[in-house]
């Protein structure tokens, strides 16, 4: 696959460009098409190839975290078999990526499935968070898309601290035309959601996410954007409950906005 | 134990508004501080790594460096004593004191000597132990529990201090002026003269140590105000509680510790007061010096081949000060010395999983990461976290969440039946039009304060599907 390093201003649609696979996230499937959408248009407008391998299902956060490791092998299972043979697989979720990552080595050593073990060293590498696949592998930040509103970014803790993808969003958001970007105060603080955390500690998510969307609104920003849809969906559900007016939208859908098709 | 479980803790310390101001300001301050200072390195990554390395190899071999220590420390002097656990400990450090026919001893700040409830051993015993560290003397004479590793008083602020001062002194030995008030200076000024007059009275003083080496058989204090080195040295005997994770192979060793503790801790370049004593010296500080080694849990902490990296901590709360959960709870919500982020890993692994709130408190965390990075000795609390959760779901097993997780894994483990939850899901959508969700029966935590997203009418599935086919 492409990984020429270089960055033009308005990115010719490459003729044949890499092929990638769509890992869709069970919670982005079911929950938000839109993002998923919004994230196979801008591929494919930067010339890649993308593929939805139908078979897939879910990467078994949800189970790891709370302690269930053992009955997310099957799903690692599963994942390795569907994205086996991929260059490059895409996902729009940091703390899905992260957990392929970082967790599903970590499950096949538990359950002790070498073999599964070596097949998840192979695949868990080629798989990227969005923006770290448009910047690393595409060499892009300038994705010629248009969003002339007033817009902050929370980096959400797992794209932070377990994908490390740095300013890798904010490089793709900066070059949007038209855009307003505002800082985040505080932006690096856990918005509080956390999985079953939320339902778990129920009084600590809230108080957190609280403070989440007061700093949110303190910027007068128009959309607040993330690149986790669980986390957005947490100070989204905050945010409307105090009727704030502020939008939420997910990373993908911002970048795959341009001037014709605007969001 | 008798503790509530964290959730509860929790929902009751989010009411004290005056201690969720102050800790917030409290930790965000040092927070800042301890960024700072750590920045100025270029070589911290590697620091951490020296760190952990030095507390690796120790733990590897713990009962060699623990042989050495104490052939070092008796070969200088000092008398070596071992504890299994609480009990024993405190019974070794009752004898020593009322063999010397005291009825009081001084204190240096120490978290194994609160961990084992020795201040509440020797008052049974009829012995006064007084704190001397400024918070902690706050803590003891406010009647409270400490709430952070370092700053155990976090959770007041200087009008309370005050008037514990002022009501509290008098009653236990020097009172506080009448016109105290709440200018730190004139706060510090009347704990320096109630401490004074029981330095120079105490016949035995008490310690713990932030580290021990193995090589030369010393033990090292790191502390700020100087108090710590006046029970170390004025006291005619000496006894240190000393956790046996303490140890360090050499004296070599100390260099990274003393770069990382300092700067992590309290976001200073160094420690305005280092002590070390290697047994005794005629005529020269304690003239009996005796070291109690504490296993208490820890020999089984290290047993775990991914638990054991908990015990590299070296208690420099860096990772309490950055955790949002304990910046919204305070320290008293883990029910236990050790709050805040090391607290949730190291206390269901030295205590267990049984009690209510061990087993809540491997839960107490959003996995954000935040701790990880900051320990300067590179715990990886979420891992261990995540590890522990095992460990309470298995024995909660069978139970209504692994129930709930074995279904939802049952219908992920498959895309038709992910399918067929979608189809249902995209009904409620259907149903719905675009209006959001108040209240859904089962999640009442979630939408009690929180919108919850509509679902939408077509899953991304069904899109591909009907756009692209299924290949
Ligand atoms: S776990 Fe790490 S950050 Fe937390 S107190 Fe221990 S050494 Fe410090």
């Amino acid at each position: 696959m492409s990984t020429a390093a270089e960055t033009t201003a308005t990115p010719a649609p490459r003729a044949a460009g890499p092929k990638v696979a769509l890992f869709a996230t069970c919670f982005n499937d079911t929950m938000w098409p839109e993002t998923l959408k919004a994230t196979v248009r801008l591929l494919e407008r930067l010339g890649c190839e993308v593929e939805f391998p139908m078979e897939q299902t879910c990467c078994g956060q949800m189970q790891t975290n709370t302690g269930y490791g053992k009955d997310a092998a099957p799903l690692v299972r599963r994942f390795v078999d569907v994205f086996d043979g991929y260059d490059a697989v895409v996902a729009p979720s940091g703390s899905c990526v992260g957990s392929v990552r970082e967790q599903h080595a970590t499950i096949a050593r538990e359950v002790g499935d070498d073999a599964l073990l070596d097949r998840v060293e192979e695949t868990a590498p080629r798989t990227y968070e969005l923006s770290e696949f448009l910047v690393d592998m595409l060499g892009v930040t300038d994705v010629g898309a248009y969003f002339p509103h007033r817009v902050t970014y929370h980096p959400t803790c797992h794209s932070l601290r377990m994908l490390h993808v740095g300013d890798k969003p904010l490089s793709l958001l900066r070059a949007v035309k038209g855009i307003d970007l505002v800082e985040l105060p505080g932006a690096e603080e856990c918005c509080g959601f956390g999985g079953t955390f939320a339902m778990k500690n129920a009084d600590v998510s809230i108080a957190m996410g609280a403070d989440k969307a007061r700093q949110i609104t303190s910027t007068d920003a128009e959309v607040v954007v993330m690149s986790d849809n669980s986390c957005l969906a947490h100070v989204g559900g905050l945010l409307s409950r105090h009727r704030s007016g502020v939008r939420r939208l997910h990373l993908a859908e911002i970048l795959a906005s341009t001037e014709e098709e605007q969001l | 134990m008798g503790m509530p479980a964290f959730p509860e803790a929790a929902e009751e310390a989010l009411g004290k508004t005056q201690q969720r101001h102050n800790l917030h300001h409290a930790t965000h301050t040092i927070r800042a501080k301890r960024a700072g200072v750590v920045g100025e390195l270029d070589d911290w990554q590697a620091l951490r790594t020296a760190g952990a390395d030095a507390k690796d190899e120790a733990l590897a071999h713990l009962a060699d460096y623990l042989e050495q220590l104490e052939e070092n420390l008796t070969a200088n002097g000092a008398t070596v004593h071992w504890a299994r656990d609480a009990e024993e400990a405190n019974r070794i450090v009752t004898a020593l004191v009322k063999a010397k026919e005291t009825d009081e001893v001084v204190k240096v700040k120490s978290m194994t000597t609160q961990e084992i409830e020795l201040n509440e051993a020797l008052r049974e015993a009829g012995i006064d132990a007084w704190e001397t560290d400024l918070a902690e003397l706050i803590v003891q004479l406010g009647g409270d529990l400490p709430s952070h590793i370092l700053v155990p008083a976090i959770h007041r602020n200087r009008s309370e201090i005050r008037e514990i001062f002022l009501r509290e002194m008098g009653q236990v030995g020097r009172a506080a002026p009448e016109d105290l008030t709440d200018d730190p200076a004139r706060l510090a000024e009347a704990a320096r003269l109630h401490l004074r007059e029981k330095f120079l009275r105490a016949k035995v003083g008490i310690s713990g140590a932030n580290f021990a080496i193995a090589d030369t058989g010393s033990l090292v204090v790191v502390e700020s105000e100087g108090n710590g080195r006046m029970c170390l040295t004025l006291p005619e005997t000496l006894i240190s509680v000393v956790g046996i994770e303490k140890v360090l192979p050499s004296w070599d060793d100390l260099a990274p510790m003393l770069q990382l503790l300092p700067r992590s801790s309290t976001g200073e370049r160094m420690n305005p007061y280092t002590s070390t004593w290697t047994g005794t010296h005629d005529g020269d500080g304690p003239q009996e010096v005796h070291v109690v080694l504490l296993d208490n849990g820890r020999t089984h902490v290290l047993g775990d081949s991914i638990g054991r990296q908990a015990l590299r901590c070296i208690r420099c709360s860096a990772c309490l000060n950055v955790c949002p959960v304990y910046e919204r709870t305070g320290g008293h919500a883990y029910g236990s010395v050790y709050p805040g982020p090391i607290g949730a890993v190291l206390n269901p692994q030295l205590r267990g999983t049984a009690s209510e709130v061990d087993k809540s408190l491997p839960y107490a965390s959003t996995l954000c990461g935040a701790c990880y990075e900051v320990c300067p000795v590179k715990i990886n609390i979420p891992e261990l976290l995540v590890k522990l959760r095992g460990a309470v779901a298995d024995q909660e097993r069978p139970s209504a969440e692994s129930a709930a997780m074995a279904a939802a894994g049952w219908v992920l483990s498959d895309p038709r039946r992910l399918g067929a939850a979608q189809k249902a899901a995209n009904s409620v959508g259907r149903l719905l039009g675009d209006r959001t969700i108040r209240t859904v029966p089962g999640m009442g935590a979630w939408t009690s304060a929180r919108d919850v997203p509509t679902p939408p009418t077509e899953s991304f599935r069904q899109w591909w599907a009907r756009e692209r086919g299924t290949q």
